[in-house]
């Protein structure tokens, strides 16, 4: 039997901080009005010029020095992104090119906030399925560039980033299962309300926030019991979780249906915002790093996005 | 005071951060104790768990009050 295993990780924050004071003078709004509803103080935004697959090169050559590999080595490359560089060609090929890989199999993947989610579970197929041996995957995404800055609800909860892991086939786990869901009739809550196929004037994110929370926390709920459930497993049995970094008030109402203390949570949100596919590799990489997340841990990481998409990764880091 | 009203008020306080003391029925969430918008969200899942029933999103916009809670417990209880 073949399982996948994170052989690195890596991540990559645009120099430029946006903090709560920053947007006091661009809208009508206070730091204590955005702490309190979303646990944000900054998020990073990218330079001009500076686009989704940069961000992700960042965070893939972290994650392949991390890993100790070529990119050359890499036979399959996936990008979680909402906010591709260009209509076309994928960013996983604008990527594979910066990174000098050419031939392995490379494309995007979009379910929003899920889009990392996603990515792995595919790239974890590939891998146990015996199709690919190294796999890039990447969550990237310039969320500023589809924000409403003039909505004061709306723009101070995104900011821009990128996390990397590289996978690795092994003997053992790694990753022990993955969880994916959607359902399509949420469309509406979540959306930009035009695009390449369907154009419009109206470029940037609406949400219908209240809702969406509500769902989010009801479903995350029932995500974390599936996956437990499938492998008969006790909450207890969660070394760390490592969620979507939507709002603070999320995390926590996932952390008490755990029954973990926040120690056991890995937050990024208050730093990094909402950064879309990108939020769950920076967390992790984030937590790797600093050295909380040790080898031989049981992780969890889960998120729920547009679409609705939701879904969940278990694994053995 | 009923079993229901006790129910609810213990929910509200803990929600809000509220002082028991200060839950009044006719405390208004937003207006008395401080809720915010996810606030009055979060209260409302919290009375769907307590009391096992769903309370649909044009029903919850209508409870902005401890009686409005209980109210609406008491009459829609299985």
């Amino acid at each position: 039997m073949t399982y996948s295993r994170i052989l690195g990780t890596g991540s990559y924050l645009p120099e430029k901080i946006l903090t709560n004071a920053d947007l006091e003078r661009m809208v009508d709004t206070t730091d204590e009005w955005i702490f309190a509803r979303t646990g944000i103080r900054e998020r990073h935004i990218a330079a001009d010029g500076q686009f989704t697959s940069d961000l992700a090169l960042a965070a893939a050559k972290h994650a392949l020095e991390a890993a100790n590999i070529g990119a050359e080595a890499l036979d399959l490359i996936i990008v979680a992104t909402t906010t591709p560089d260009r209509v076309f060609p994928s960013t996983a090929c604008l990527l594979q090119q910066k990174l000098g890989n050419a031939g392995a199999p490379a494309f995007d993947v979009q379910a929003v906030c899920s889009g990392f989610i996603y990515a792995i579970a595919t790239a974890d197929n590939f891998i146990r399925s015996g199709a690919a041996r190294t796999v890039l995957v990447v969550g990237a995404e310039t969320m500023s560039r589809i924000t409403d800055w003039k909505d004061r609800s709306n723009c101070i909860l995104w900011g821009d980033g990128a996390g990397a892991v590289v996978l690795g086939a092994s003997d053992e786990p790694g990753i022990i299962s993955t969880h994916l869901h959607a359902d399509g009739s949420y469309a509406r809550m979540l959306n930009v309300p035009s695009g390449v196929s369907e154009r419009g004037d109206d470029n940037t994110i609406h949400m219908e926030g209240n809702t969406v929370f509500k769902i989010a926390v009801n479903t995350l709920d029932a995500i974390v019991d599936e996956t437990l459930e499938a492998n008969g497993l006790q909450k207890s049995d969660i070394d760390w979780l490592v969620p979507h970094q939507a709002n603070i008030r999320i995390l926590q109402s996932t952390a008490r249906k755990l029954g973990m203390e926040m120690e056991r949570v890995i937050v990024t949100v208050d730093k990094h915002g909402n950064t879309s596919a990108a939020s769950v590799p920076l967390a992790l990489d984030v937590a790797v790093r600093d050295g909380r997340i040790k080898r031989g841990e049981t992780i969890l990481m889960e998120a729920f996005g547009g679409g609705f998409t939701w879904g969940s990764v278990l694994l053995k880091y | 005071m009923s079993d229901i009203e006790q129910r609810v008020k213990k929910i509200v306080s803990e929600q809000l951060g509220a002082n028991e003391a200060d839950v009044k029925n006719e405390s208004s969430f937003v207006d008395d104790l401080g809720a915010d918008s996810l606030d009055t969200v979060e209260l409302v899942m919290a009375l769907e768990e307590e009391f096992d029933c769903e309370i649909p999103d044009e029903e919850a916009e209508k409870i902005t009050t401890v009686q409005q809670a209980i109210d609406y417990v008491n009459a829609n209880l299985k």
